[in-house]
């Protein structure tokens, strides 16, 4: 009884110290927290260092999407490269879980540290290509799927991509 | 005073107590902050003050609904008692040696008669709810309520002793030589406490916990409603700060100042006190807060009123 008497004053001249104590608050619209480079925010795609477009529309992140909110149409350019004829995000669904850039094959889907994406209307959190293609190449600055990859485009044949092998003729028999 | 002088007098004492009322609902809620180390509302106006403002309106524009399964005469009578018990309780009050409104024989028992009556709108808006959250609060408010209303009154009697009188004016006066908070320092002690618990603020909250209870007695009020039981509690805040100035630390009595801001002062110091304890003390669990009742404070509160008496009797034959 006493002893939780005391123990009661102590608490309360305790918590009038906190007076003086700073607030540890982030007034957040006019002082920013720090975001690292790598948080998970807003979705964007690259380009290579080219200046092409990195995604070549393969949907492993529209699989790897825990709540399915990416849509993506494969097309094929003439010079052979693989491209999304659209490539939707539906933000209000997106949980920014990073699966997708971790399924992309091409480094193409990326997450930024940007979460300010509020609207007012549903429709306008669904994003599509234009909005999400930005002119850099990321976090991944020199590399370009096409120059290491063994896909044929015009300018590059079978065997002429960095540390490729020439192709094996199966039909001969000579070593 | 003349009649007229009164009437203008308690108008004004009406529109100071609402706004402070009012305003201490912003002022709480930064306090809180900075002893949680965050701001509180500091976004509206000079400090978030406007934060009054706003809430007014919101809570004026909300939805005034009267659930269909509840006793509905009942239901929108009990908020009102709490304020009008309140607001009555500051009818004795003395405020300096000119402002006040009742100075009656009876002063301090008035006191004690309207914060008992505030009690029926706690339990009549528990029951009338029909809802059972707010039922377990009104349950609880009135056992809360009625075993520390028994010592509340009790621990006053010291302070009636040594005056010998019940008008709080005479109270005041009495304390030229020495405060009551030294001779009186466990009536103090006890008041304070049973003071919180009538006026069910957060360290004896129980009829609220909304932990347990969503919101206890409430649960089913809103808008205008909801607000005047808030309105009434903090009220009985600022009453309940006035009477510890008034009985034990001397009222307006002070050098210097004017005796009216002396009584200010004094009663904004005990408002940040209360406002400290909410801050700092958790809720006691049901049955703790009776047995502190009945087994702790009711025997201080009877060795005080004993010992005072004997010293009394004592000083008095010497």
């Amino acid at each position: 009884m006493y002893e939780s008497f005391i123990s009661q004053l102590r608490t309360i001249w305790q918590v009038l110290l906190h007076s003086f104590t700073k607030a540890e608050t982030v007034q957040y619209p006019e002082e920013q927290p720090y975001l690292a480079p790598r948080y998970r925010g807003r979705i964007v795609l690259t380009r290579d260092p080219d200046g092409d477009e990195r995604c070549v529309a393969c949907n492993l992140c529209a699989v790897a999407c825990p709540p399915d909110c990416i849509a993506l149409q494969q097309g094929v350019r003439e010079d052979g490269r693989w491209y999304p004829e659209f490539f939707r995000i539906n933000f209000s669904r997106c949980i920014m879980c990073g699966m997708c850039e971790e399924a992309c094959p091409t480094n193409a889907i990326q997450l930024t540290p940007d979460f300010e994406m509020c609207e007012y209307d549903r429709q306008s959190m669904v994003y599509e290509k234009e909005h999400l293609l930005i002119d850099g190449p990321g976090k991944y600055h020199d590399y370009n799927f096409y120059r290491v990859s063994g896909l044929k485009i015009d300018g590059k044949d079978k065997g002429e991509a960095l540390n490729e092998a020439e192709p094996v003729d199966v039909k001969s028999l000579l070593p | 005073m003349s009649v007229g002088a009164t009437i203008v007098f308690s108008l004004v004492l009406l529109l100071a107590i609402v706004g402070g009322a009012a305003v201490l609902t912003w002022f709480e809620r930064r306090l809180l902050g900075i002893w949680q180390d965050r701001y509180g509302p500091n976004r509206l106006g000079p400090f978030g003050i406007l934060q009054v403002l706003a809430d007014m309106l919101k809570l004026l524009t909300k939805h005034d609904w009267v659930p269909p399964f509840s006793d509905k005469v009942v239901f929108i009578f009990a908020p009102t008692a709490i304020v009008v018990a309140m607001m009555l309780g500051f009818a004795v009050v003395p405020f300096s040696p000119e402002l006040y409104i009742l100075d009656i024989n009876i002063g301090l028992l008035f006191f004690l008669g309207m914060t008992s009556l505030a009690v029926y709108s706690v339990l009549l808006g528990g029951l009338a709810s029909n809802n059972k959250y707010a039922l377990l609060g009104g349950l609880r408010s009135a056992a809360q309520m009625v075993s520390y209303e028994v010592f509340m009154g009790l621990s006053l009697m010291g302070v009636v002793m040594l005056t010998g009188s019940f008008s709080l004016r005479d109270i005041v006066e009495a304390q030229r030589d020495g405060w009551y908070c030294i001779p009186q320092a466990l009536g103090l002690y006890v008041f304070i406490i049973a003071g919180i618990a009538e006026s069910h603020r957060l360290p004896f909250d129980l009829p609220e916990a909304e932990h347990e209870l969503t919101a206890g007695f409430h649960t089913e009020y809103g808008g205008m409603k909801f607000t005047m039981f808030m309105l009434g509690e903090y009220c009985g805040l600022i009453l309940l700060s006035c009477m510890i100035t008034t009985l034990f630390f001397g009222g307006w009595l002070g050098p210097v100042l004017p005796p009216i801001v002396w009584f200010c002062l004094k009663t904004f110091f005990f408002i940040c006190f209360f406002i400290l304890l909410r801050a700092a003390i958790p809720r006691p669990r049901y049955d703790q807060l009776m047995s502190l009742g009945w087994k702790v404070m009711l025997p201080l509160t009877l060795i005080n009123l004993v010992a005072t008496g004997a010293i009394a009797l004592w000083m008095q034959g010497a």
